[in-house]
This record gives C-alpha cells, sequence and structure tokens, in this order.
C-alpha cells in the first residue's frame, strides 16, 4: 500500500505529537502548538469536516460482540487495566440504557430496555468544554473535528475531567506502565502514557492518518459506522438523513458527534 | 524589618519548629503522592477527580479576598478605628493566597510541568486566570503591608505611592474570589455548581469567614503581645462577619428553593446527597448539619449584642463560623459537584490520611509565614507603644 506524502505526514505530526521518536520535552512539542492553534474552541471546524460516529446497538447480539469492540480499542491503546472501578482508565466501554441516557429513562420502558448496554465515549463535541477549560491547550479539536489530548503537554490538574459533561476522560491514578495487561502485552506502535495524566478516545487519529477507520468501528460488524457527517454522500451522512437518532445530553449545546440508532 | 523574624522567645521557636515539622511531613506526603500515585495515596477517583485540596484553594482565596474588609473601610472610607488592623488583614491574605497555591499546586498531577501554562498562556481557561489573579494578589498585598509598616515604623505617614496599589489591591480582592467560583460555574452538567450565585455566594461566605479568622488572631495576638487591636475593631469586624453569615444561609435558601420548588434532578441531587443522603449514601451529612448548626448557632452568638460583646462568646462564635464554611465550602461544596456521576452513579469520596497530611503541610506554610509576618507587626507595634509611654 502506497502511503500518499499528506498522509505520511499526518503520520508523523501525530507520532511526534504523540511522543513517538519525536521530541519528549515536558513542554510538548512544535506540532502540538500549531495543531492547538489552529481551532479555537467554539468554532465550527474550519476544514468543513465533522467526524462523527453513528451506533446501533440492536446490530450487536451477544456480549463477546461487545467485548470484541472494547478489546480492540483497548489493546491497540495500550489502555491499562486496573480492578479497582475507582482508578478506571476506559475510553470505551458500556453503560446501561438507563446510565447512558439518565433523562430518558422512564417507569414504562420496554422489558430490558433499562438494561441494555450502550457504547458510551468521547463525543468529539463542536463545542468541547474539555477544550475550554484546559489551561494548557492539552485538549485541542482538529480542523477535522477530533477532539485530541497531548500527554506530554498535561499537568494532570483535572479541570477537563470537571468540565466533561459526559464522563469520558479518565486520570492515570496510577502508573499505566505497571497495570498487568501492559507487562503481558504493549502495541509498540502507540505510546504508553505515564502517571498523572489524563486521557481519553481520540477517534483513533493514528489510524484515521493511515486512512483506516477507527478500532471500534472495524471491529464492530457495521454496528459503529464512521465518517463525515458534514458530507452528504457518506455512509454516516446518509444514515443520520434516513435514521433517527438521539444524542447524549444534547441540550447542553456541547453538540456531541457521537449518535445512537434506538 | 525582618530580624524581628529572628528574634523571638522559647514559646515563639517552639511554634516555629512546630510548623516546620509539620511542613516537612506535609511536603514528604505529597512526594509520596506524585511518585506512588495519587490512586494509592488518595481517596480520589475517576468519578471524583477534585477533593480536599480543591477545597482548600476554594476556602483560603476566600480569606485572602476577605483583607478588603478591613482595608476598603479603613482606606476608603476613612474608618479610624481599623488603623491597627487594616495591616493584620493585608499580612492575612499573603498565608492565605500561599495556602490556596500550594494546594492547587498539590493537585497536580505532573507538577514540574506547570510552566506549561505560562508558556501557553489560555484566555478562555479560567485556571490560567486564577493564577494571574492570585500571582498578582499576593504581590500587591506584600508590597502594600510592608511599605505601610515601614513607614510606621519610621513615625512618618506611608509614602504617597503606595496609595494606588492599595486601591488596586482592594478592587482585586472580590476579583480573585469571583475568578476562583467561576473556575466552578461555568462547567455544563454540573448543575450544583453551576448557578450564577455562585461567585456572590462565595464572596458572602468569604466575608464572614475572614473576619471571623482576623477575629481569632486579634484575641491571640492581645493575649501573646503586648499590642492590642482594639476592641472597637474587633467588634466591627464580628458585625460585617455576621451579616456575610446572613448572607450566606440566605443564598442557601434561594439554592433550596429553585433546586426543591423546580424539581429538576439534576439541581436536586447533590443538595440531596448533602443533606440527607443519595441512593443510601450517606457520607457527607453528618459534616453538613455540623456546618448547618455552626452556622446557626454563631448567627445567634454574633446578632445578639450581648454575647457579641462577650469575649469568650465572640471567639466562640468566630470559631464556628471559621469551621462552618470550612466544612461547607472548604470540603463538601467540590466533592459533592461530582455526586453523582454523569452516569448517574454514585461513587463517595473520602480524603486518605495522606491527603490530610499534604494539607497540613500546606497549612504550615501559611501559619509559619503568617506568624512571621505577625511577629514583624506585632514588634514594630510593641515599640510603639511603648514610644509613646
Ligand atoms: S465528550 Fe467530553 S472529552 Fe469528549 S470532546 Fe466532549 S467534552 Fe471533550
Ligand atoms: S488534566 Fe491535562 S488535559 Fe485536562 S485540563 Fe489539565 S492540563 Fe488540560
Amino acid at each position: 500500500m502506497s502511503m500518499r506524502r499528506r498522509d505520511f505526514l499526518k503520520l508523523a505530526g501525530f507520532t511526534a505529537l504523540a511522543g513517538i521518536g519525536g521530541s519528549v520535552l515536558t513542554g510538548g512539542n512544535g506540532k502540538g502548538r500549531l495543531e492547538a492553534a489552529q481551532a479555537a474552541p467554539g468554532k465550527v471546524t474550519p476544514s468543513g469536516k465533522r467526524l462523527a460516529m453513528v451506533i446501533d446497538m440492536s446490530r450487536l447480539k451477544s456480549e463477546s460482540d461487545v467485548k470484541k469492540i472494547t478489546d480492540a480499542c483497548h489493546r491497540i491503546h495500550n489502555v491499562p487495566y486496573f480492578d479497582n472501578p475507582k482508578n478506571e482508565i476506559k475510553w470505551i466501554w458500556t453503560e446501561t440504557f438507563e446510565h447512558a441516557f439518565p433523562g430518558q429513562k422512564h417507569k414504562f420502558l420496554p422489558e430490558g430496555f433499562k438494561s441494555k448496554p450502550f457504547f458510551v465515549l468521547c463525543n468529539h463535541c463542536e463545542n468541547p468544554s474539555c477544550v475550554r477549560v484546559c489551561p494548557t491547550q492539552t485538549m485541542f479539536k482538529r480542523a477535522d473535528g477530533v477532539v485530541v489530548h497531548d500527554p506530554h503537554r498535561c499537568i494532570g490538574c483535572k479541570y477537563c475531567m470537571a468540565a466533561c459533561p459526559y464522563g469520558a476522560i479518565s486520570y492515570n491514578l496510577n502508573d499505566p506502565r505497571h497495570a498487568k495487561n501492559l507487562q503481558d502485552y504493549v502495541n509498540p506502535g502507540f505510546p504508553t502514557r505515564a502517571i498523572g495524566v489524563v486521557e481519553k478516545c481520540t477517534f483513533c487519529v493514528e489510524r484515521l492518518a493511515k486512512g483506516l477507520k477507527p478500532a471500534c468501528a472495524e471491529a464492530s460488524n457495521g454496528a459503529i459506522i464512521f465518517g463525515d457527517a458534514n458530507d452528504p454522500s457518506s455512509e454516516i451522512g446518509k444514515l443520520l438523513a434516513s435514521r433517527f437518532t438521539i444524542r447524549r445530553r444534547p441540550e447542553l449545546g456541547e453538540e456531541p458527534n457521537v449518535y445512537y440508532i434506538i | 524589618m525582618l530580624e524581628a523574624a529572628i528574634t523571638g522567645s522559647r514559646r515563639y521557636w517552639i511554634w516555629v519548629s512546630f510548623l516546620l515539622v509539620v511542613i516537612a511531613i506535609g511536603f514528604n506526603s505529597w512526594m509520596r503522592e506524585v511518585h506512588l500515585g495519587s490512586g494509592l495515596m488518595t481517596g480520589l477517583s475517576r468519578d471524583v477527580t477534585w477533593g480536599l485540596h480543591v477545597g482548600q484553594l476554594t476556602f483560603f482565596v476566600g480569606v485572602a479576598a476577605s483583607a478588603v474588609m478591613v482595608t476598603m473601610p479603613y482606606y476608603l472610607l476613612n474608618y479610624k478605628e481599623f488603623g491597627k488592623i487594616a495591616i493584620m488583614g493585608e499580612f492575612l491574605a499573603v498565608p492565605a493566597v500561599l495556602i490556596s497555591m500550594l494546594s492547587v499546586f498539590a493537585i497536580m498531577g505532573q507538577p514540574t510541568r506547570i510552566w506549561n501554562v505560562l508558556l501557553y498562556p489560555t484566555p478562555h481557561s479560567i485556571i490560567f486566570w486564577d493564577l494571574i489573579v492570585l500571582n498578582v494578589y499576593l504581590i500587591l498585598n506584600i508590597i502594600c503591608g510592608w511599605t505601610v509598616l515601614g513607614a510606621e515604623r519610621k513615625g512618618t505617614p506611608p509614602p504617597a505611592w503606595i496609595k494606588p496599589f492599595i486601591i488596586l489591591a482592594i478592587i482585586w480582592a472580590p476579583l480573585i474570589h469571583m475568578v476562583t467560583a467561576f473556575i466552578f460555574a461555568g462547567l455544563p452538567g454540573r448543575e450544583h455548581w453551576m448557578t450564577s450565585l455562585q461567585a456572590a455566594h462565595f464572596l458572602a461566605t468569604a466575608f464572614a469567614a475572614g473576619p471571623s479568622l482576623l477575629i481569632i488572631l486579634s484575641l491571640i495576638v492581645r493575649k501573646v503581645s503586648r499590642f492590642d487591636p482594639g476592641s472597637t475593631a474587633i467588634q466591627t469586624l464580628a458585625r460585617i462577619a455576621v451579616c456575610a453569615l446572613g448572607v450566606h444561609i440566605f443564598f442557601i435558601g434561594l439554592e433550596f428553593f429553585t433546586a426543591f420548588y423546580s424539581r429538576i434532578p439534576g439541581h436536586m441531587h447533590s443538595l440531596q446527597y448533602l443533606y440527607v443522603g443519595l441512593e443510601g449514601h450517606t457520607e457527607l451529612v453528618p459534616l453538613m448539619w455540623t456546618s448547618s448548626i455552626l452556622a446557626a448557632a454563631a448567627f445567634v452568638l454574633l446578632a445578639v449584642p450581648a454575647t457579641r460583646k462577650n469575649e469568650k462568646t465572640l471567639a466562640a462564635a468566630a470559631l464556628a463560623v471559621f469551621f462552618s464554611i470550612w466544612i461547607d465550602k472548604g470540603f463538601c461544596f467540590v466533592v459533592s459537584g461530582f455526586i453523582p456521576n454523569h452516569f448517574e452513579r454514585i461513587t463517595a469520596y473520602w480524603p486518605a490520611l495522606n491527603e490530610f497530611f499534604v494539607a497540613a503541610g500546606c497549612w504550615g506554610v501559611g501559619f509559619l509565614v503568617l506568624t512571621i509576618l505577625y511577629k514583624i507587626v506585632i514588634s514594630v507595634r510593641e515599640s510603639s507603644v511603648q514610644g509613646e509611654h
């Protein structure tokens, strides 16, 4: 597979940003600065793109279908596993309907619906409060709409966690490199993180740079559709135009970009 | 003037040594937290990411801001009775800001990267502004306090150039607390924090707790030295504290009305968690009731002239105000904002022993600076008292 120069540069940019082979200054690096400056919070993404995700839980029949997806993400991103839920790091996981959409639950929901699992993850909001509050521009919105963070610049103040109304961000309370699962397997193609910084789903920017789908979408057998919602001819554009979808807490004005088919 | 800090009685040195030990323990505990991780060393979690230290920041910024309650009457409104106490307010602000800054520093997962806040100045982040306003306020109070005291020692009126700085410090004081309130009051989905009343409520609690602390300090200073800040000044402070405390209690009532008349769950949940418990979780209920009872009792003691004028009951009331607001704003307010979480699940938080040590270390630094500054003030004042006789 030949890689176009632009894609290569994008990948190089991300790897430098993530610190693989790039500079590992505590202050981040030039690329991070440039990217961070591209998108001020609250602005419509300058590229005109709006990368988004539609999740159709009805197409995931068994628990193993669900597990395959979370494992795919957590494995390639070296997400540490800790037993104690207080210290958990999670990029994508499931919550039951009544917890994922607490405002939507009611007494007369169909049998089994309340406890039906729904994937939750960072919504890559159009108007992300995590980006707004971060005092170091560690959280930033890329031109294509993806909200990413630079683990080398983060001071670990956790302000973004207080600000994200979706509970999407995790904080490394423990040294992630000591997690048992990372003793057994580390994906050499993705950086591990340090203690005392936050992390979350990145819509797999490292895969997007190679022209691949996010890992969860790839492992989902068509239950997770990813693409540019602003492009009406894209698969996701057509899906959003033809099916009724809901989002988590839309009333807050964050404009989340993860849509659910119920 | 600094020489006054290195000469002192046995009692003084025992107190200073004690504080140094507390600071050392705090520093050691903080190093453990940074290296071993807050997963092991604190009660924090993925759901409750801010705890005791952020509460300390909130509370002590208030104490710092409350200096304005003595500087404004004295310098701007020409209220002469505060002549002796104004400097005590300014010099209380200095350690209070220090405790706030240390507390916020203590929460950083990567403290060595703190400079990133200045390397990448981010005007849309409130923490960035908080850092700026706190630093400026610290410097302003050091300059003003030191210059005024220096002039007093020489027996001359303060130089004219200091006046603009004093006025700026007066304007700046409410600002620091408003910015601290904005850290909380602008976060979508945190209904307990997100009220436009927040900054005003913060100021009310600050102007109750700060003057109360100043009353306690004045009574101590009067006991350990020959310098007397003056009974009239202390009574005026008590009046200020009771007014502010009344406003604080009134604001709590307003919160309850909005939450429970509208019956919007998000607005009720945190209050329920604090006062009666939520889904069987009652961790903070005893604390909140302690805080409420202390506030009510203090309000009565301060409002009734007889108990306000009696220095024993006054001291008890001042202590009650201080602890009531410390429990509320210095602890419960921050924690309850995270409960329940965005999935309507409850993760309780209680500080680990190590966190208490770190907080004690921050207090230790504050009290050490306070002791030194007050020692200097006292020695200048005592020599002028001697001069008068
Ligand atoms: S879901 Fe949370 S972390 Fe993700 S972009 Fe929105 S506010 Fe930020
Ligand atoms: S924890 Fe890191 S990413 Fe989050 S607000 Fe602080 S510096 Fe920014």
